[in-house]
């Protein structure tokens, strides 16, 4: 009974017609194949035209969990998370209370309605949308697993209706995906129109709320960070990788793995004895026994000479800075890509933070510091972990790429990837046999240039470039020392190079604004609630500058920035101000201009956190 | 703690190797070690190893990770680059270097504390990858550098400097490694050049991971009250001399072909060495180790090759990696280009 009249009659807070702005939410159980479903939903958008982004929250666990997925959908491109939700697929009998309360006033509820729903769940001010999916799929589908599987295209297929998403772009993403299975391929499609089918025959489609195509994504993909990180990593030149499976990291080296199996894989001209052709891997990976094992490795294989890193997460960090600090004072090039979860401890590893950022800037004990990136998105992650070979060489210290699970391990529509060929790997100062003869004697921490910057020499050149490397006392010319001046010599050359280094990091990100009169400064995954937050907040009257930090030590420009202003926001994705903490200790600005806006529960940052951190310290 | 650096004099009736190389040319800083100490004698077998068989200084690399034994690889080969690295992680350095660069010789020298506690894992891992390196482990049961506590080799019930009993039994990393797949297993004795030297080369020579379990006295913490030449006897002697060590004569021993011979060490104790006979077969497993075990129950320590499987893939291997290292490929063959890039981001679509 409640349901017929929550289903035939407006409410008073009905949404206005609006076209490509809004945002769903899919309540699902984990494990029950809903994820490729809210893919293909994402990637149908996408190919659409239109500014979309997915975010993925799910728990740590295989199967039987709640789990949700966030489409956003927005013409002007800010895709940072929204709190607001115009639809929610309920998908999951074991939430449907919280995810029913989560949708807006006037919204949209989409529920399997096999089973009706308790009395207790019906709200006056939203609609529901009533599709039998169980039904439809035992009617339809005889196999087991299959009455389950396709009740998730089943919801796509009700969806492709209400939304207007383009359906013969969902069939042909389905054909692409099952190009190999004519079964599955036949099922998905069946089960994609038979959602389609009943939504249209039993509701007004589409709602007010929908997509029109556009053409916003002619240069765009889509993708998540760890596949750019991985694809950095390739065309960086990066031969041995170490690593330890750790979430959120994971799919770096995965990727890694498959991009290394099809791109640096050379046949060989003989066939073996069975006369299979015979191949040569120009890589090796090696799944390391823990974190410790593989930043070792990392070490080993760039004294060598190689190109190599690891990928890891907060865990894994605070495994390796024993290693770390053993590069750091000898000297030793590494890349470290950290995708940061929720910490402390195992935290959540399946929630994104900005958890690590004070852990890395200062990792492993007595006095170290490190190189620091921070993307922002796939894109930045790709040209980064590039960056973070170059710069790994040229100074010979660990660098430490900060991802994070929401740029990781979300997919982004992000401007497509480009390569310049003629770029050269920056090797940095490495003697060669040449260079050798022309000197008497090599002293492996002596000669420095402007960067504060020594030559190194490789194993297996020459025996005049031999020299011993130790994490214990040294001095410039690479001996044992207990001596204080020349301990000091070294460390106080060290802490030169890593000031130096500032002029090479990636260059901050500065957004002006008329008449503006506060500064926000921030990092990562950020950027793209704060920019949306900014725009808003201008339209209302407070107008802020905006400056994103992408490298530490930290540029002059971010001094100067600073300077600027009586009052700066400092946003960021952690409890204890890590960020904030860092510029003071980094910087010579002054604490109390420092305001902090810290949103650090495990989901991604949306507009309205950085608003509402923003307008309520203004209003103090 | 310092190193002192050898004067080099030239002296021209060296012998030469195949490479033209004298016995000098391998040698290295002068040791810090304590004098007699038994790691010297094996860092001596290392030089005369390397120097027959004429491997070239710069295609070595050394490696260790924290202890008196790990201070060693100062003590040979100048020519060649070394790694003095992290307690218990030498065995993780010399796997990425290994991965990079297969073209060099990898040494690795070790001690039980480094090789039998905190780098535990490493060693056990890099025996399953049979990565292609010679591993020493200098076995003096105990923790040198900080004073003299129990290592995990120490024997149950033998007493700390202090005078307490080791309650926790050993590992036997010979034992050990066999049980996970080792491929080569030796054991010596740092005294017994005429064996050690023999097991090295041959632990050089072995394609994959080669484990030598050498056992070095301690001059210094392998003591106890019964012995009337005890650091504790001497201090009581001396004044103000807290640092002081007495200087002990190297312990040589020649341990013959399948007999047992008693070795008295530093500390008065007598360590009861077998050495394999001619007959012994080390290829198979099962009877290797019920020797062991046969041997083990009657107190005596077999050394010699005890275990070798030469048919075994390595690392490289098992990962169809190039002849050459991963170092030599040149840039261009490892970055696919902007034509690749532009294709297959297609699928990010």
């Amino acid at each position: 009974m409640a349901l017929d009249i929550a289903r035939s009659e407006r409410t008073e807070n009905d949404l206005p017609s609006r076209v490509n702005d809004f945002a769903i939410k899919l309540g699902n159980v984990n494990g029950t194949g809903s994820a490729s479903a809210n893919t293909l939903l994402m990637r149908a958008i996408f190919r659409m035209g239109i500014p979309v982004s997915g975010k993925n929250l799910f728990p740590s666990n295989i199967q039987g969990l709640p789990t949700w997925y966030e489409i956003r959908v927005n013409k002007s491109g800010y895709t940072a998370r929204a709190l607001d939700y115009d639809l929610m697929v309920a998908m999951n009998a074991k939430t449907y209370a919280e995810d029913i309360h989560e949708v807006r006033s006037g919204g949209y509820v989409l529920h399997d309605s096999t089973w009706p729903l308790e009395p207790e769940l019906i709200r006056a001010d939203v609609h529901y949308l009533e599709v039998p999916l169980t039904t439809l799929c035992i009617d339809n589908f005889s196999a087991a697993r299959e009455r389950v599987l396709m009740k998730n295209v089943c919801y796509a297929g009700a969806l492709v209706a209400f939304l207007a998403i383009d359906l013969e772009i969902v069939s042909a993403l389905l054909d692409e995906t099952f190009q190999r299975n004519a079964r599955l391929r036949e099922s998905n499609q069946l089960a994609l129109r038979l959602g389609y089918e009943y939504a249209r025959e039993h509701y007004e489609c589409p709602l007010p709320f929908h997509l029109e195509a556009m053409d916003s994504n002619n240069d765009k993909i889509l993708v998540d960070g760890n596949t750019a990180t991985a694809l950095g990593c390739l065309y960086a030149g990066a031969t041995v990788a170490a690593w330890y499976p750790i979430t959120p990291s994971t799919s770096v080296m995965d990727n890694f793995t498959s991009l290394c199996r099809r791109y640096r894989r050379e046949a060989l001209p003989e066939p073996d004895l069975n006369g299979a052709v015979q191949y040569q891997n120009n890589y090796l990976i090696l799944q390391a026994e823990d974190e410790l094992a593989a930043i070792g490795m990392v070490l080993g294989a760039n004294w060598m000479g190689a190109r190599a890193f690891t990928s890891t997460s907060g865990p894994g960090i605070s495994l390796m800075g024993e290693l770390l600090g053993l590069a750091y004072y000898t000297e030793i090039p590494a890349v470290i890509i950290d995708v940061q979860r929720t910490g402390p401890s195992t935290g959540m590893p399946t929630r994104t933070q900005q958890g690590d950022i004070l852990a890395c800037a200062y990792a492993s004990h007595g006095d170290t510091k490190h190189l620091l990136l921070f993307p922002a998105n796939p894109n930045e992650c790709f040209d980064f972990a590039v960056r973070a070979f170059d710069l790994a060489e040229r100074f010979q210290t660990p660098v430490i790429m900060l991802s994070e699970l929401d740029i990781g391990m979300n997919d982004w529509v992000v401007p497509t990837l480009a390569w310049d060929d003629a770029f050269v790997p920056d090797r940095g100062r490495v003697l060669d046999a040449t260079d050798l003869k022309e000197i008497s004697h090599f002293f492996r921490y002596a000669d420095e240039d402007a960067d504060f910057v020594t030559p190194r020499t490789l194993p297996g050149v020459d025996p005049k470039g031999a020299y011993f490397i130790r994490g214990s006392g040294h001095n410039k010319f690479g001996d044992y020392t207990e001596i204080p001046d020349q301990y000091q010599e070294v460390v106080d050359r060290l802490a030169k190079k890593h000031a130096a280094a500032k002029d090479h990091l990636p260059e901050p990100i500065v957004e002006r604004r008329v008449g503006s009169r506060i500064g926000v400064v921030s990092v990562g995954s950020c950027d793209i609630a704060i920019r949306e937050a900014l725009e808003l907040l201008d339209e209302s009257g407070i107008a802020a500058d905006f400056l994103r930090i992408r490298g530490f030590p930290f540029s002059t420009v971010v001094d100067e920035f600073l300077d600027e202003y009586e009052l700066c926001f400092v946003i960021e994705q952690n409890r204890d101000a890590q960020l904030r903490s860092l510029l003071t200790i980094e910087t010579s600005v002054a604490k109390e201009k420092l305001r902090s806006v810290l949103v650090y529960g495990g989901f991604p940052l949306s507009a309205k956190h950085v608003i509402d951190g923003i307008t309520s310290q203004l209003e103090d | 703690m310092a190193s002192i650096t050898k004067p080099m004099i030239p002296l021209l009736h060296f012998e030469k190797n195949e490479i033209g190389l004298t016995v000098r040319d391998y040698e290295g800083a002068m040791s810090t070690l304590c004098a007699g100490c038994g790691h010297d004698s094996i860092s001596s077998a290392i030089v005369q190893s390397l120097f027959e068989l004429a491997i070239a200084p710069e295609m070595i690399a050394k490696l260790s990770g924290i202890g008196c034994s790990s201070k060693t690889p100062t003590y040979f080969v100048r020519g060649a680059h070394g790694f003095n690295s992290a307690h218990g992680r030498m065995a993780t350095i010399a796997t990425g270097a290994n991965a990079a660069n297969r073209t060099l010789k990898f040494i690795g020298i070790s001690g039980d504390g480094d090789s039998l506690s905190i780098g535990l894992g490493h060693l056990a891992h890099a025996i399953r990858r049979n990565l292609d390196m010679l591993y020493v482990m200098e076995n003096n049961g105990v923790y040198g550098l900080t004073k003299g506590q129990f290592s995990a080799s120490a024997d149950i019930n033998s007493t700390s400097k202090r005078g307490e009993p080791n309650i926790i039994p050993p590992i036997d990393v010979v034992q050990m490694g066999l049980s996970i797949g080792a491929t080569f297993v030796a054991r010596a004795f740092s005294g017994d050049k005429e064996q050690l030297i023999p097991i090295l080369k041959a632990g050089l020579s072995h394609r994959g991971f080669a484990l030598i379990d050498v056992i070095s006295p301690c001059v210094q913490f392998n003591d106890h009250e019964g012995s009337t030449k005890s650091y504790q006897f001497t201090r009581e002697h001396e004044t103000q001399a807290t640092d002081y060590v007495a200087p002990r004569e190297e312990i040589l021993a020649t341990i013959p072909q399948d007999d047992a011979i008693n070795v008295t060490m530093h500390s008065g104790s007598v360590m009861r060495f077998r050495s394999v006979s001619d007959d012994y077969d080390p290829t198979d497993r099962n009877s290797v180790m019920a020797y062991l075990e046969a041997h083990h129950r009657t107190n005596e320590i077999v050394t010699g090759l005890l275990y070798v499987d030469a048919n075994v893939p390595d690392l490289h291997e098992l990962n169809h990696t190039p002849d050459s290292s991963l170092v030599s490929i040149p840039y261009d063959r490892l970055c696919p280009g902007s034509e690749i890039l532009a294709d297959l981001q297609k699928s990010f679509r």
